[in-house]
């Protein structure tokens, strides 16, 4: 650092799973949050209670954190083996904290020591250990003690006996890892005074901000089954969906989650379920069921490494062509996917909206790196929430609930308890409901199903930049990572567009028409396949991708590499054809 | 449907047990709903997929809500019904190989649950819309299709299966009494919890069975199925084991347990916690 300023830190805990990683993490970015900065944490660990290599990060900065970062600015090894595992990842002018009660590093390196148990044990309180490490982390980025101490006095008030010693062996925790990281006589800066957003900010994961944005457009019906990295939707709604007219429970299996969604739905409630891969598998049949008998529901993939059992608790973007077509036969499932913890609210609250407003399932797909990513960002104002309730029929009975659809409107549906009776039918049927097997129910209901699709032309999208040599057009959580490298590349010169959906099914007609402009289309996605840009290539437009499959998000700095030579090279290819 | 769709074009073969099955419902929803004085629009069928499971298309009179899924999913499939709307009395009509083999799973979680909604479970010992492949409750060594040289699977206990599982409420019937098949199911509605009536409904085509059930003088068969004693205590577990030991077909109520129902327990909760808006909820995460 030149002006020993930093508009931006990156700091990783790294040990054990158990040893407290995610926590100082946390405590971290709450006390830079309290500051006025951005903060965005990041987590890896194995699929294990206790132990297990594992690592926790915070990134703070002056302006929105978009991904994790490229590198690390102090990293904090609790043992060796994450020393050695992780010290690749320091900056240049980054630096290492080592527990040295646990092992030593040879003199001469850009690292220093620290006996974290020791000096907590001084303080009086054993449990202060994180505090002394975080003391010397913000003593080596300039981060002020004294926003640290507020944090702690906020933590720790908790009106009991006590509170006051816990504070105060906190706040002397603080001082004592300052003090041995001052002497160590590293620095990487000093972090520039925070620039606080002139909004008001909730500090929330991926994973509540999906629930919460679910509920806020009145979900009152959730089942699910636990597996990572969805579980925490589960929890999130057995302790929140309480009260009359609401309804959460675990069952014992997807098959049973998509089923019980799919009953309730057709009950008139608004439902939802969250799995992983491996359950999206088992609900393929279920979702068929939904397309087929027009029933509303909502089914979140929060995505993992795959296939079968697959990478538990690491980030992929593989499940794509599974949302797209679930089941077996011609359908087409609505799938959006957000791109940030924001947007995860805005998705949640959406794909119930879609539902209810086509009559049928909508696939909602996350990622294991933004569904614990805990980050401070705009509080949604609810407000702006456009809660839609599905069409209900009013009439008397004898209803044809499957009636052709046209420029009326999509046919009401008609729920137990009220009037025009019907069978929800997963077989072919005829406009009442009646299975039948006529070439000419089977061609009409099919394009009754299919062009229910036209009605969700309303996600978000963004396009900059066109008529550039590529564009670059990435999907779910790698929108952050490309974000930042889009930027940087613009930066430099490069002559580079952006694309983004949040809806990849149905694409939203301006979506389409700027696709159709692309010279190229460059896809940053996780995965072996380049399953978006084989997508894109099916509809007709020209489409490669940039892909990574080592279960850990983008750094930008990858992408900034392999996108900004690929638009070198189709320039100069272009110059050669045209000279 | 009733009667009015000349195009719906599935039939049950002639003499099949599922007629007598669907007299026997409508007139237990018939009598249901002036018991209770509920709307018929309040009542829910969940079919399975099978012969029998297209009983719901089939139903004449009045027309309850249906609900005609995929197969093995009936349980689940009302779950989210019930549990959704517990306002709405869920039925499920389903067969052999639907209820006890792909969809077998589901019997002891909604068991545990004690689910209010009731199964008419209809047992003809066959695959029958697939023509003729064994099913759970197909009798060893018995050829049919899938079994070419004979089953080498034992025979499944349904009976004996539901009372260990912890189901709450067990009947045994057969299709060839309705009107004491309809009080039977009426009975299991009025139960508040799990209940599953099993009816033996035999295959005219695959499995015939009435014979054996009915018993056949004239042939010199003695009929499987007998009444179940007025003395038999169905409050009892012991009873209700010492009557499944006996070999055949028992008509009647083998066992009935008064206990909270999964939607009493969600009751409590919701009586005893906060119940937060989403405004509170977004609240909760104010830095």
């Amino acid at each position: 650092m030149t002006d020993n300023h930093s508009q931006d830190f990156v700091i990783r805990f790294a040990g054990e799973g158990g040893q407290g990683l995610v926590t100082s993490a946390d405590a971290m970015a709450r006390a830079a949050s309290n500051a006025g900065y951005y903060v965005s944490t990041f987590s890896t660990f194995p699929s294990q209670i206790m132990g297990g290599p594992a690592s926790s990060q915070v990134r703070i900065s002056n302006s929105p954190v978009l991904s994790s970062g490229d590198s690390v600015d102090v990293l904090v090894s609790l043992d060796e083996y994450a020393y050695n595992n992780h010290q690749a990842d320091i900056s240049e002018n980054g630096v290492a904290i080592y527990n040295s009660g646990e092992f030593q590093l040879p003199g001469g390196g850009q690292y220093f020591g620290i006996d974290a148990d020791e000096l907590a044990k001084s303080t009086g309180n054993t449990r202060a250990a994180n505090m002394v490490t975080i003391g010397a982390v913000a003593h080596l980025i300039g981060f002020s003690l004294e926003e640290i101490d507020a944090f702690i006095t906020q933590r720790f008030t908790r009106g009991r006996p006590g509170d006051e010693e816990i504070i105060e062996s906190n706040k002397m925790a603080i001082r004592l890892g300052a003090e041995v990281a001052k002497s160590s006589g590293f620095s990487v800066g000093t972090l520039a005074p925070p620039i606080p957003p002139d909004y008001e900010q909730i500090m929330i994961t991926g994973n509540a901000a999906l629930a919460l944005g679910a509920v806020a457009a009145g979900v009152n019906f959730y089942v699910g089954y636990p597996i990572s990295p969805a579980t925490t939707i589960l929890v999130w709604m057995e302790q929140n969906l309480v009260g009359p007219g609401r309804f959460a429970h675990q069952v014992s299996s997807e098959i049973e989650a998509i089923s019980a969604i799919v009953g309730a739905g057709y009950a008139g409630k608004k439902s939802m379920t969250a799995t992983a891969g491996p359950g999206l598998s088992l609900m393929g049949e279920g979702i068929g069921l939904a397309w087929m008998a027009e029933i509303p529901c909502v089914v979140v993939d929060v995505q993992r490494g795959g296939p079968s059992t697959g990478l538990p608790t690491k980030s992929e973007q593989s499940d794509l062509f599974a949302c797209l077509n679930p089941g077996h036969g011609d359908m087409s499932i609505p799938v959006l996917a957000p791109g940030s913890v924001e947007e995860c609210f805005d998705a949640g609250a959406l794909a119930v909206n879609w539902a209810e407003r086509f009559q049928g399932p909508v696939i909602v797909m996350s990622e294991f790196g933004q569904a614990e990513k805990g980050e401070n960002i705009r509080k949604p104002d609810l407000g702006d929430v456009d809660v839609e309730d599905r069409s209900v029929y009013q009439g008397t009975n004898g209803y044809a609930r499957y009636q052709s659809w046209d420029s009326d409107g999509l046919s009401p549906m008609p729920i137990p308890g009220g009037p025009g009776a019907y069978v929800a039918n997963g077989s072919e049927h005829d406009e009442v409901g009646d299975t039948t097997h006529l070439p000419r129910h089977h061609v009409r209901l099919t394009h009754r199903r299919f062009s229910k699709l036209d009605l969700l032309n309303d996600a978000h999208i963004e396009i900059e930049n066109e008529g550039a040599t590529a564009m670059i057009m990435s999907w779910g959580s790698s929108k952050g990572p490309a974000r930042e490298a889009y930027e940087r590349l613009r930066k430099a010169g490069s002559d580079i567009g952006w694309l983004y959906s949040m809806a990849l099914n149905p694409l939203p007609d301006a979506m389409k028409a700027a696709l159709e402009r692309a010279n190229l289309v460059i896809v940053p996605e996780l995965n072996y396949l380049g399953q978006w840009s084989a997508i894109l290539r099916q509809h007709g437009y020209r489409a490669e991708s940039v892909t990574q499959y080592t279960g850990l998000p983008f750094k930008p700095a990858t992408l900034v590499d392999r996108i900004g030579a690929r638009v070198e090279e189709l320039r100069a290819e272009k110059g050669t054809v045209l000279a | 449907m009733s009667k009015r769709n000349p195009e719906y074009d599935f039939v049950w073969c002639p003499g099949c047990g599922d007629f007598g099955v669907r007299r026997a419902l409508e007139w237990a929803l018939e009598r249901h709903v002036a018991e209770h004085e509920i709307p018929q629009a309040n009542y829910v069928i969940v079919a399975g997929i099978g012969c029998s499971g297209n009983m719901v298309h089939l139903m004449e009179g009045d027309q309850p809500f249906g609900l005609h899924g995929i197969h093995g999913r009936t349980l689940p499939l009302s779950f989210g019904v019930k549990m959704g709307r517990p306002d709405l009395e869920t039925v499920i009509v389903a067969g052999d190989g639907d209820f006890l083999a792909i969809g077998g799973e589901h019997i002891g979680p909604a068991a545990a649950r004690n689910v209010n909604v009731t199964c008419v479970v209809m047992d003809n010992g066959v695959y029958g819309l697939t023509k003729g492949q064994s099913s759970p409750t197909t009798e060893m060594g018995v050829m049919t299709s899938s079994t070419p040289y004979g089953k080498i699977e034992a025979q499944m206990m349904p009976l004996k299966y539901y009372l260990t599982i912890g189901v709450s409420y067990i009947a045994s019937h057969y299709s060839s009494k309705p009107r004491d098949l309809a009080n039977v199911i009426q009975d299991a509605m009025n139960h508040k919890g799990f209940s599953i009536v099993h009816v033996q409904s035999p295959c005219t085509t695959y499995n015939d069975t009435y014979d054996l059930l009915k018993g056949n003088r004239r042939k010199g068969i003695p009929g499987m199925a007998w009444d179940i004693p007025e003395d038999h205590d169905p409050t009892s577990r012991q009873s209700a084991e010492d009557l499944l030991d006996r070999p055949g077909i028992p008509l009647g109520l083998v066992f009935k347990e008064e206990r909270p129902t999964l939607q009493d327990r969600v009751d409590e909760i919701a009586g005893s916690n906060p119940n937060r808006t989403a405004e509170e909820l977004l609240a909760s995460y104010a830095i």
